[in-house]
């Protein structure tokens, strides 16, 4: 029996951290990120939560700890974004070179600087290449669901990589929405106990002593790269099944994509996180009141990068829109760069326009996404771009030509 | 969909307000979203927060520049800034003060849709015992849209409050209720 | 032809170390150019050397003494520069006979 409450992104991850039975919580505060370790510390405090809480004396020492409390076998967690993850990003190729399955909330905020404590993807994109999975959720439901999710595929023996759960900071983490909350003994069937291998994970076990995080020469590293890279490859599909499994079990799923009235568009708007929900509603509008075939194509998972739903949802569209929560200063936009790079070699491919919106907590709005569909739809028509990059909603009384 | 923004300043409980009203039309069937304008916020300073309600899942995140509703928890603010920025055209204004929906539209506190004054603080104060009065004017907005039963109100406010808190605040929002549904236009 | 270290089979995921003390098959003292000789009428056997070697190659046997490990020793000199009583000097290595 479901129990259907109005909870906040952050409560919402809180509250599956505490059904996923984890063993193991050591953060650091940070906001946006700070209210969902708070909420653990509470389960801890009154019971609800057995499971062992570090405090720790910087990200750096979180990552830390979790590292060693995955080695021993447990179940991991911690929460942070912005200027935290960075922090701790020696050490989250540590956690994926090591195989550890350590689950990690990121509240994504922007980098300082310019300082400031609002919504951007600038943060995840730093860990991009570190092995680390990534999903963005759309939803609060889709956080707390989504997380169950991550201990599975990250615990799935051929994967054992470590997992973000990106939520939008503030725009997610502080709202709240229904959201409902299977109970103790559905979420346990679904995912059961952490049970490492001695003889193959990252085990420190007094009965069988190894010594983890040594040196490699170079004979032998690209071979540890290739197994990680395999890792990911192996984690696209563990995840569509994961997600089937979740489907089954929960009555939700969410794919690797979601392809939104997608089939007949002419223009479609790629986006990841809350962009795609406000999204969602100006393409219905739009088809609604200019008849322009249009639809959103909502990235989930990042990392994997879902190469084959992109080129099966987009490719026979005229002109895509990737709308980035990020910039690549020098060259563009990170996720225009992973869908151009994944439809390259595509036999048919449309003309792709390079977005940026939404940065340091610039809410992007339905005027906004409007015009990335209008200009993307006169692409469709004219095979041509205007720009190389263009910035949704930008100011051009302070800034630009 | 109907979309609701609160004026209040820190303290006031205008988020609180968001995230009982959400909820309340959550236990309507609704769908529901709330969400403050996020940033650092100290007591008294102007704060805005939003509730979305609808009969469908509700997909749009950004802020809300359109609103249906208006509640306005402290007149005051109406100083430095415009309480009905892009109010539709057919929106109401769920006021607290002592005064008139007339006096409130002559001096220029409210200057446009269909205006509900209540005086949540003087309820407040006799009935809780403090100015906090969030949940009172949600009793009032109730009464004067029905787009949320009061039953639900009641029963949001009990999942958040203590026992003792709670008979208060549902005591005070009914009494609002009341006045505002009692009046005869 | 050795054996390979590895198959593709029994390729780990990680290059934990999984077979302790796995340093001692490597016997560095083969590295050695010049090696350190104990005067033991001079050794007071206080054990700054044994705390001081980089690679543990000294160590104080069950009755105290002090002994070198030379399949271990690579020669570094610390132990002689040290040593309180000068009772360790570093010699040229010759090659056993």
């Amino acid at each position: 029996m479901n129990t259907r409450k109005l909870m906040s992104g952050n409560r919402a991850i809180a509250e599956a951290v505490k059904l996923s039975e984890v063993n193991v919580v050591s953060a650091y505060p940070i906001t946006p990120a700070t209210s969902i370790v708070e909420y653990l510390s509470e389960f801890i405090a009154r019971g609800e939560l057995a499971a062992e809480f570090v405090q720790a004396e910087s990200e750096f020492g979180a990552m830390s700890a979790c590292i060693g409390a995955s080695s021993v076998g447990a179940r991991v967690f911690t929460a942070t974004c912005s200027q935290g993850l960075a922090l701790m990003h020696e050490l989250n190729y540590v956690a994926a070179g090591l195989r550890l399955p350590i689950v990690m909330a990121v509240t994504n905020r922007q980098l300082s600087q310019p300082l400031g404590m609002w919504c951007d993807h600038s943060d995840a994109m730093g860990e991009r290449d570190s092995g680390w999975m990534q999903i963005y959720v759309e939803s609060c439901q889709e956080a707390f669901d989504t997380v169950i999710q991550a201990f599975k595929l990250a615990e799935t023996k051929e994967v054992l990589l470590p997992i973000m759960v990106c939520l939008d900071g503030f725009i997610l983490s502080h709202t709240s929405e229904p959201v409902e909350i299977p109970e103790q003994k559905e979420i346990r069937d679904f995912l059961p106990a952490y049970k490492p291998d001695a003889d193959y994970h990252t085990l420190l076990d007094v009965k069988k002593p190894l010594a983890a995080g040594g040196g490699c020469p170079p004979a032998f590293t690209m071979e540890f790269d290739y197994k990680k890279y395999d890792a990911q490859e192996k984690g696209r599909e563990m995840l569509r099944k994961i997600d089937e499994e979740f489907g089954d079990a929960f009555g939700r799923r969410y794919g690797l994509v979601e392809a939104y009235k997608c089939d007949d568009a002419d223009a479609i708007l790629v986006a990841m996180g809350t962009i795609v929900g406000t999204a969602k509603d100006v393409a219905d509008k739009l088809r609604s009141e200019k008849g322009w075939r249009v639809g959103v194509l909502k990235l989930r998972s990042y990392r994997p990068f879902p190469k084959e739903e992109v080129l099966k949802a987009a490719c026979g569209s005229k002109a895509v829109a990737v709308v980035s929560r990020a910039i690549s200063y020098g060259l563009g936009a990170p996720v225009f760069s992973d869908v151009a790079t994944a439809m390259y070699n595509a036999p048919e491919k449309p003309v792709l326009l390079n977005f940026i919106a939404g940065m340091g907590g610039r809410d992007v709005d339905k005027k906004g996404l409007a015009a990335v569909f209008e200009k993307t739809i006169k692409a469709a028509e004219t095979g041509k771009i205007e720009n190389e990059v263009e910035w949704v909603g930008l100011n051009k009384n302070l800034v630009g030509g | 969909m109907k979309e609701i923004i609160f004026h209040g300043r820190g303290g006031q409980g205008a988020v609180a307000g968001t995230d009982i009203l959400a909820d309340a039309a959550m236990r309507d069937g609704k769908y529901s979203q709330s969400f403050p304008t996020f940033g650092p916020e100290r007591r008294g300073a102007p704060v805005m927060a939003f509730t979305r309600i609808d009969d469908k899942p509700i997909r749009v995140r950004c802020q809300i520049y359109e609103p249906d509703y208006v509640i306005v928890l402290d007149s005051t603010i109406s100083k430095t800034q415009n309480l009905t920025a892009g109010l539709k055209p057919d929106g109401s204004v769920i006021i607290n003060t002592s005064s008139t929906a007339e006096k409130v539209r002559e001096e220029k506190i409210v200057t446009q849709g269909k205006i509900y004054p209540i005086d949540a603080t003087s309820i407040a104060m006799n009935i809780i015992g403090s100015p906090i009065l969030n949940t009172v004017i949600l009793g009032a907005f109730s009464a004067a849209t029905g787009e949320v039963k009061l039953k639900s109100l009641f029963e949001a406010v009990e999942n958040r409050f203590s026992k003792v808190v709670a008979e208060k605040n549902n005591k005070a929002m009914e009494e609002a209720y009341n006045v505002v549904k009692g009046r005869k236009d | 032809m050795s054996k390979p270290y590895w198959t593709k089979e029994n390729f780990p995921i990680t290059p934990n170390i999984r077979n302790p003390a796995g340093s001692l098959a490597f016997k560095c003292g083969q590295w050695r150019s010049v090696r350190p000789v104990l005067d033991e009428k001079k050794c007071t056997k206080c054990g700054i050397c044994v705390l001081h070697c980089p690679d543990d190659a000294i160590a104080k046997n069950e009755k105290g003494e002090i002994e070198i490990n030379y399949d271990y020793c690579k020669g570094c000199g610390i132990c002689e520069n040290e040593c309180p009583v000068k009772a360790l000097k570093m010699i040229i290595e010759v090659a056993e006979k």
